[in-house]
């Protein structure tokens, strides 16, 4: 942020899939973000604006967006951080369908997240004890290195291949397979294997890692789709995804 | 790109990364020893070895380079996934004949 200029140049995208990005003069403010940018916007110049926050700290997962190019979360972005020359541009997250202005239909993301079988399948009822899992397991620390995840798409957006093959699942959608591939109480494992290895599975990823340059909660989906094409390889050769 | 084809590619780059070395060091013998197109021809001809070596070669590149064509047209092209397997299947036989024709010149006694 410019300490001399009052006034910040933002251009917000508005419309659908078609649309214009529109400038609009927000007064600039110790500490702003870019949601505090957006949200002024929308209550003080034009109401019709539509985009999506919930917790404002960095824990929901809702307000990412495009930053001058870059999908981020809105809510842990300074603008001092962001803004060229008092400018920034904020467009919706790329590779999802646009809702309206800033607000993407999240929809193909977490459908994408259901075909990799990410949900957890128990194997124990709630009348077996308590399974032990030891910390220093080489798969409790696999699991543990890919599992916070909180679903803000800012990988999906940031994925060439899935920018390239609509039927890629993406890096979030894998990255929760391997933490659950990884889940020595997990009784999903097969289903879930031939998921990841299918039609747009972990082979589609270049390893461009884009998802772990941008992932604001700075894991790493390439290496969990590195350890799930090993872990596929394995399972074609032995057989096992043809059981 | 299915799993069989993916670790198709994978496996003819790992057969090639040593055949490449090889084949570079072959070059680089050959011109630093100032070998003429008969001295090469020379030893190459009737040598089994050699044609299992380019053979191998050329085999592992057409694979290898026809899976890589498919992956490029199915995410940069139009094409559908039927019309780009033709099409790289088509450009691998070129290959693979482009190249044992090669290497049956240099090869056949």
């Amino acid at each position: 942020m410019s300490e001399t200029s009052p006034e910040l140049t933002v251009s917000l995208w508005r419309g659908a899939q078609q649309g214009r990005y529109v400038a609009y003069k927000v007064p600039m403010r110790a500490s702003q973000t870019v949601l505090d940018v957006v949200t002024f916007v929308q209550r003080h110049l034009d109401p019709t604006l539509a985009y999506r926050f919930a917790c404002r700290v960095g824990v929901c997962g809702s307000c990412a967006m495009t930053v001058n190019g870059r999908p981020r979360w809105t809510c842990r972005t300074h603008v001092s951080k962001v803004s060229k020359g008092g400018r920034i541009e904020i467009g919706p997250l790329e590779n999802l369908p646009v809702i309206k202005d800033l607000a993407t239909d999240m929809r193909p993301f977490f459908e994408k997240w259901q075909q990799a079988e990410g949900s957890f399948v128990p194997s124990k009822t709630r009348h077996d004890p308590i399974e032990t899992i030891a910390p220093g397991s080489a798969a409790r620390m696999a699991a543990d290195a890919a599992i916070e995840c909180i679903n803000c798409g800012v990988c999906y957006a940031a994925c060439d291949t899935v920018r390239w093959d609509a039927s890629y699942l993406g890096p979030a959608a894998l990255n929760r397979a391997w933490s659950l591939v990884n889940d020595q109480r997990d009784a999903g494992g097969a289903v879930r294997l031939r998921a990841i290895a299918g039609s747009g599975g972990c082979q589609l990823c270049h390893s461009h890692q884009s998802c772990q340059e941008y992932c604001p909660q700075s894991l790493n989906p390439t290496r969990s789709i590195a350890g799930l094409k090993r872990r596929a390889t394995r399972a074609y050769l032995s057989g096992e995804l043809k059981a | 790109m299915s799993l069989p084809l993916y670790l198709w590619q994978r496996l003819t780059a790992a057969v090639m990364a040593p055949l490449v070395l090889v084949h570079v060091a072959v070059i680089f013998y050959a011109s630093r020893k100032g070998l003429s197109a008969g001295d090469i021809l020379g030893r190459t001809r009737g040598s089994l070895m050699w044609a299992s070596f380019y053979g191998a070669f050329v085999a592992a590149a057409a694979l290898h380079a026809a899976i890589g064509v498919r992956n490029v047209l199915i995410e940069w092209s139009p094409l559908g996934e039927g019309r780009a397997g033709m099409f790289s299947t088509l450009f691998g036989l070129l290959l693979l004949v482009l190249g044992l024709r090669a290497v049956a010149a240099v090869v056949l006694p």
